[in-house]
């Protein structure tokens, strides 16, 4: 088996409340690993937690670790921050991207290029990869003046999330529902960008509702996440059987 | 006396506090020759020295009776005031006084500052001081002569003055006169410096004429003077001041500034302010647009302790348009009254203003504008929004919009005002991708004041994303 990438141990997170100061434990104790080459999608009804799991991993502000212990690439990200972690390879494609104004696409892509990579890319390099790669995504030369996410569809959103994750190259990107709100067509290109990157050097966490990324996607690993935690876990066919029976049913099994 | 300039300017750590830190402690030794205080006398002297005409003499005089008749401005908080003693401020310096010879006589840490933000080599010796031997004096002479040859003139008012009396005698006062508030008295009575522009009809100067270009002249002095006038169907950009600090010894400036567009004239004033966190900055801008003409005001303010500032454009005939477009970065102990003021005195004139703020570590902005519609100004437009953006929850913003329409007919008013802070949640978004905090913090703000900079020449806008990298410097984990 190859070498493990993600490794966490008993997470246990609470979100703060903003009135009232109060903490509301969402996860209670996730054990999740992932090797190098694998693909994990995670599934779950609303509030079971997916979302949550995908944010603290990257280390979301407002939610607090309780116990637990998180390990990237053999090092310990418990208490990492998020810039870190992302300099490190880890990677959140945004279900809700924030929209920043005067901030361009172009600028924002270089700016966090060359962070992960450590040095300065000159501007003809960085524009023939960039080139390249928005060719695959079908996105337009004229984003790039656009200031980020301000106005975009629900589709742009989306294949400028997975734009930055083809730039900047992660070993372990989580996509948090990337698919949801995606036309057929948006959802073919955006997935065959996923599928084009996945190798045995990297791997990812899919956060789903639908099986219908596995049209586009083979997972190695299906996990059902309820009231904060991995309760069950198996190949592509749980998903199937998802698909037909529910999730309720698939549980009480 | 290299110890007692080393004193002076130690300006390259902007974030410290200056009064604290450096004070004016020792800056006797630097004014040598300079009369404290004002009186009739003081003032008969500088226009001695100057060789002025007996009527500059008179207007001065006159100036200084208003100015001790008057009271301090009504509308801002007395405490702002306090500490000016007119009795303790140097009134006249000469320019000599303030000169090194040799940019190698400049002190290490200023000519550091300077790197830091990279202002231009001719820049930064202007405003070390170092104008005797200004590098690019023959790039000024270049552009000097290309104005000439279009009727240009392009000189500093004291020069004007002298060059062009009756130009000057005829439109000195006309927009902002003495007695329009105590500051433009003082400054009526004691100015000294400033620009004096005069574009012939038809000619558009394709550069913008920049202030520091014009050596051997205090252009951003205390008391600044300047007079544009922008005849019929020309055009101009005029730029004042720039980014780099500005030291400046004494802790009040103030200046007046009218602009004067003719018939299809267009003319547009950028001005960055960046005193030293001791100097009160009080600022009287007016313009007046004549049929189909534009002025514009692009106004930045930063530094300083106090600055209150309100740009105004009289629209005066038809088809006149205005625009203010101004951005304040307040920071700790700082606080900026700008805004705007648009008279809409003729049918079918436009107004745009867009004020925005930043304020941070307890400094305070403050939008205050006015929007005046009289009586038979129909078909009007105008368009006001400001925009507040704090970086803590201990730093203030607020606004004083008011809004005076006298005509009905097809008038269209717009106000629009937000407040916002730097979300946890977009750092966040950018920290994921990797980007530190404090550059996603820039990002945010760069972005907030990209109205402002894209308006800029490509140096400009530079060094003003540079300094306001430096204003956040420390300040953010």
């Amino acid at each position: 088996m190859s070498e493990i990438l993600l490794d966490v141990r008993g997470l246990c997170a609470s979100v703060l409340s903003d009135e009232d100061e109060s903490e509301k434990e969402i996860l209670r104790g996730v054990d999740l690993t992932i090797h190098r080459g694998e693909v994990h999608v995670l599934m779950g009804i609303n509030g079971s937690g997916k979302s949550t799991l995908a944010h603290v991993l990257m280390g979301h502000p407002k939610y607090r670790l309780t116990s637990g212990e998180c390990h990237f690439k053999g090092k310990n990200i418990t208490e990492m921050d998020s810039d870190e972690k992302a300099r490190l390879g880890l990677f959140l494609a945004f279900q809700y991207p924030h929209t920043i104004h005067g901030l361009s696409v172009g600028t924002f892509l270089k700016a966090a290029v060359e962070a992960k990579r450590g040095e300065q890319i000159p501007f003809r390099t960085f524009r023939t990869e960039l080139d390249e790669a928005m060719s695959h995504l079908g996105i337009k030369k004229e984003f790039l003046g656009r200031s980020l996410n301000e106005g975009f569809s629900g589709g742009e959103k989306k294949r400028t999330e997975i734009l930055q994750m083809r730039l900047l190259q992660p070993e372990l990107a989580i996509l948090d529902e990337t698919d949801s709100g995606l036309d057929v067509d948006a959802l073919k290109l955006v997935f065959n960008s996923v599928r084009e990157y996945a190798g045995p050097e990297n791997a990812f966490l899919i956060v789903t509702h639908y099986d219908r990324v596995l049209d586009y996607i083979n997972p190695t690993h299906v996990h059902i996440m309820a009231d904060g935690r991995i309760v069950k876990s198996g190949g592509a066919e749980l998903s199937k059987r998802i698909d037909s029976s529910g999730f309720e049913a698939v549980l009480a099994e | 006396m290299p110890e007692e300039r080393e004193d002076y300017f130690n300006i390259a750590d902007i974030n410290r506090d200056y009064e604290e830190l450096y004070g004016f402690r020792t800056a006797s030794a630097y004014m040598q020759g300079a009369e404290r205080g004002v009186s009739p006398e003081i003032i008969r002297e500088i226009s001695r020295i100057k060789n002025e005409p007996r009527w500059m003499l008179d207007f001065r005089l006159n100036a200084l009776d208003l100015f001790n008749a008057m009271p301090d401005p009504p509308w801002i908080d007395a405490s702002i005031f306090k500490d000016i003693n007119y009795d303790d401020l140097y009134f006249y310096a000469r320019a000599s006084d303030k000169q090194f010879n040799n940019w190698d006589d400049v002190p290490a840490d200023i000519r550091d500052t300077f790197d830091r933000l990279g202002v231009p080599e001719a820049e930064r010796k202007f405003l070390a001081g170092v104008s005797a031997q200004f590098e690019s004096e023959v790039v000024y002479h270049h552009i000097q002569e290309e104005l000439e040859k279009q009727g240009v003139i392009f000189l500093d008012f004291d020069s004007g003055l002298r060059e062009h009396e009756e130009l000057v005698r005829t439109y000195l006062g006309t927009l902002v006169p003495p007695g329009d508030n105590k500051f433009a008295a003082l400054n009526s009575a004691a100015w000294s410096g400033g620009s004096f522009v005069y574009v012939p009809p038809g000619v558009k100067v394709t550069i913008p004429l920049q202030a520091y270009f014009r050596i051997n002249a205090e252009s951003i002095g205390q008391f600044e003077r300047t007079i544009i006038i922008a005849d019929k169907g020309s055009s101009v950009h005029y730029i004042e001041g720039c980014t780099a600090p500005v030291y400046s010894r004494i802790a009040f400036h103030t200046g007046v500034i009218e602009l004067f567009a003719m018939e299809d004239a267009y003319l547009r004033y950028t001005t960055i302010q960046n005193w030293s966190n001791n100097v009160l900055n009080l600022v009287t801008q007016r313009a007046v647009a004549n049929r189909n003409a534009t002025v514009e005001w692009m106004d930045g303010n930063l530094g300083a302790r106090t600055t209150m500032k309100y740009p105004a454009v009289y629209l005066a005939e038809p088809g006149a348009r205005g625009r203010v477009l101004s951005i304040g970065y307040a920071n700790k102990g700082q606080r900026q009254d700008a805004g705007a003021k648009m008279i809409h005195a003729a049918p079918r004139t436009t107004s745009a203003i867009t004020a925005k703020s930043i304020s941070q570590n307890g400094g305070r902005s403050s939008y205050r504008g006015l929007v005046q519609v009289k009586k038979g100004a129909s078909h009007v437009k105008t368009d006001v929004e400001c925009d507040a953006l704090l970086l803590d929850d201990f730093s203030e913003s607020d606004t004083y919009p008011t809004i005076d329409v006298r005509e009905r007919e097809d008038v269209h008013v717009m106000h629009e005002a937000t407040v916002g802070k730097v979300s946890d949640e977009v750092i966040y978004y950018l920290k994921s991708r990797g980007i530190p905090e404090k550059d996603a913090v820039l990002m945010v703000i760069n972005g907030f004041l990209k109205e402002f900079t894209d308006e800029l020449p490509m140096e400009y806008a530079v060094e003003l994303n540079r300094l306001i990298q430096l204003e956040m410097e420390g300040t953010i984990g």
